[in-house]
């Protein structure tokens, strides 16, 4: 028990000094590194809660691909990331008030800590005993029955992100050397053909 | 195997956009635009059919996720109906720009899938993927004039705003499913029947409301509205103003009086703010304005502000029929607003001056003598929307004073008074510009026969709204019935 308490304490502590690091720190490129960390704590935190699957979707989704994209997007591009930084002190008072404020009201919520009754077994509900499948087959089940309306709906989102990538980013520039394999190949004088002399080299 | 009868509408428009996305791809380019555009009027027509044959009493499918009834039915017309008449607008708009290309009527279409998912939704999880179907399409299509600056910002800037909101939508749906133990709608309803809840489901219902609010932009969460309604291309400015703002204030009643309505005295004094604020910084702001697209940002936000009124008195306790009228009241409105706003657009997009889009309430001076009938339809809508009798926009405005004044909520409506009034200064400053002030050169003609079409029905809408009246409220009433039953 003590070991995973003591567990609970190290991911969500380096998932928080992480996260706070994504956003204090100077070089994008660390951003980036600290929000994978972010990413494998929080994989950890799933581990504990019991929820193996969606720590491995965390880190195959999140880190594989997101954060690599990332890290793309940010070499490639070249943004003064030192600009977009400059009001940064400016506005720190003011958000940080807000922020006060925020954290306030949420130890008061907690503090108080009042749930409606039988709200964890309501929520429970709908999966299946978490001894009689893995937890891979539990979501199996329920995504694709009792959530199909949201897996669908999801869909769509995601279909629209598509067609929204490509209206706004492709364009069909004149001038560009596309390559066409058939056309190159038969090219005309690509091949020639020669008589050659008997007994002879070119 | 879920019961797929009472999502019919929303299936057929899901395969639809998917086929016309095809359509477009498998056509030259010329004309994909044009045909692909007729086809999905088409489909937004064929839909109100099917949401008006599949409509039968209330059924809810999807484990509850998902609901039509009367409230449904009515609202979802009134989308389609808008969604249509914008595509409709857009197309010479968009052929003049050179960027008519078929992804735009695609874009509304699935837009207009999110609206359908909105109002059905009965549950805070189809509620959130609702709101990002339709968001994700409208940031698209706000930035459609890509190679313009105002168009791109406009996008961006919509973007990284609804984002935020949604982020404040989230946090509240977590914070009541974590406090209550569920994201349905009839389950949340049946347990705060007593009126009582955590305090956690408070607070998270602040920040539903917050994100909410950003929808229907009401102060003070209304920043984006005047930046992006200016920056996007006309014909997506006409589309926002209208399908969105009537989808997400209906959304905002069904999560409010559906969800919570017995959790009244905990949201009716936020709603009242919200109303109070909007409807007095739409008037106020909007005076100033030299630009009409940002006057029709500042008019939106107080028109919702007007509409709040309705929600704030379907949080009352107690008094049954007020609380129906409230909601009655904004489903009047809603459909009146719709009729307005989408004729004033209308000759919004004919302010074309050698080609090119012409802005200024200045550029509107001596409409009366260039072009007569333009000049009188405009005035009709501005009358309307001032809210001057006989006209529509006054018996939506009466609808909704008459049930803050039957709650009891006299400030409200004293209020609101007061700010048509003001509001009705910069309505009524158009109609002198084109009547009164020197001619300037005459708009670019002729008038397409589209856009005949649509300023006549809204323009005979709007002005004989009062000799037939009864299909409307008629229609109100029994969404209304649907909503909240005895």
């Amino acid at each position: 028990m003590i070991i995973q308490s003591l567990a609970f304490y190290l991911f969500s502590i380096v998932t928080v000094a992480s996260a706070v690091m994504v956003i204090s720190a100077r070089n994008p490129v660390h951003s980036v590194l600290f929000l994978i960390l972010a990413f494998f704590n929080s994989a950890g935190l799933f581990v504990l809660l019991g929820a193996e699957f969606l720590a491995m979707i965390l880190v195959v989704v999140y880190v594989g691909a997101v954060a690599v994209l990332f890290m793309f997007v940010v070499m490639m591009l070249d943004i003064n990331f030192t600009a977009l930084r400059e009001g940064f002190l400016q506005y720190l008072p003011l958000g940080g008030l807000i922020g006060l404020v925020l954290l306030l009201e949420l130890a008061v919520i907690l503090g108080g800590w009042i749930i409606a009754p039988g709200a964890a077994e309501r929520a429970a509900a709908p999966t299946p005993a978490i001894d009689s499948v893995h937890n891979t087959e539990a979501l199996g089940q329920l995504i694709y029955t009792n959530y199909i309306y949201f897996f669908q709906a999801a869909g769509m989102v995601l279909l629209v992100a598509m067609i929204g990538a490509i209206v706004l980013t492709h364009r069909t520039r004149p001038g560009v050397r596309k390559q066409k394999i058939s056309e190159q190949v038969a090219r005309e004088d690509s091949i020639e053909m020669r008589d050659m002399p008997s007994g002879g080299g070119i | 195997m879920p019961d797929l009868v009472p999502a019919l509408p929303e299936i057929f428009l899901a395969v639809m956009s998917m086929a016309l996305l095809m359509a477009g791809v498998f056509q030259k380019e010329e004309n994909a635009g044009r045909s692909v555009s007729y086809l999905a009027i088409a489909t937004l027509v064929v839909t109100i059919a099917i949401v008006g044959v599949v409509a039968d009493g209330r059924a809810s499918t999807f484990g509850g996720a998902f609901v039509t009834d009367g409230f449904a039915v009515y609202v979802k017309g009134l989308i389609l109906i808008a969604t249509a008449a914008a595509v409709l607008m857009s197309r010479e708009y968009l052929e003049q720009h050179g960027i008519f290309r078929f992804e735009f009527p695609v874009l509304m279409v699935l837009a207009a899938l999110g609206m359908l998912m909105m109002v059905s939704a009965n549950d805070l999880i189809s509620l959130y993927l609702g709101i990002e179907l339709q968001s994700l399409s409208l940031y698209v299509i706000a930035s459609f004039q890509r190679d313009t600056t105002r168009s791109a910002e406009a996008g961006l800037k919509y973007f990284v705003l609804g984002a935020l909101s949604s982020g404040l939508l989230l946090y509240g749906i977590s914070l009541v499913y974590g406090f209550s133990g569920s994201t349905n709608f009839d389950a949340l309803a049946q347990l705060f029947q007593a009126g009582e809840s955590p305090v956690g489901v408070t607070v998270g219902l602040v920040f539903i409301i917050a994100g909410l609010a950003f929808k229907v932009s009401a102060v003070p969460f209304h920043m984006w509205t005047p930046d992006v309604y200016e920056g996007a291309p006309t014909p997506v400015t006409a589309f926002f103003a209208v399908a969105p703002k009537i989808a997400a204030m209906a959304l905002f009643v069904r999560v409010m009086v559906g969800a919570f309505g017995d959790l009244g005295d905990q949201w009716q004094q936020v709603i009242i703010f919200i109303s109070i604020a909007s409807m007095v910084l739409g008037a106020f702001a909007a005076i100033n304005q030299t630009n009409i697209k940002r006057l029709m940002a500042y008019s939106s936000i107080g028109h919702m502000g007007y509409a709040l009124i309705g929600l704030a008195v379907a949080g009352g306790a107690g008094n049954a029929e007020a609380r129906a009228d409230g909601v009655s009241g904004i489903l009047i409105y809603l459909a009146i607003y719709m009729f307005m706003n989408v004729g004033a657009f209308a000759c919004i997009l004919q302010m074309r001056r050698n080609g090119r889009m012409v802005e200024g309430i200045g550029d509107l001076a001596g409409l009366s003598k260039s072009n007569p009938a333009m000049a009188m339809v405009l005035a009709i809508f501005m009358f309307s929307m001032a809210g001057i009798p006989p006209l529509a926009g006054f018996f939506g405005k009466l609808y909704i004073f008459l049930a803050a004044i039957e709650a009891e909520l006299f400030a409200l409506a004293i209020i609101g008074v007061l700010a048509s009034v003001v509001g009705a200064v910069y309505y009524i400053r158009i109609v002198k510009v084109m009547y009164f002030d020197a001619p300037e050169e005459g708009f670019d003609g002729p008038v397409s026969m589209e856009m005949k079409a649509v300023l006549v029905v809204t323009g005979v809408v709007t002005l004989f709204f009062f000799v037939w009246p009864l299909p409307i409220l008629d229609g109100a009433g029994l969404a209304t019935a649907a909503l909240l039953p005895g």
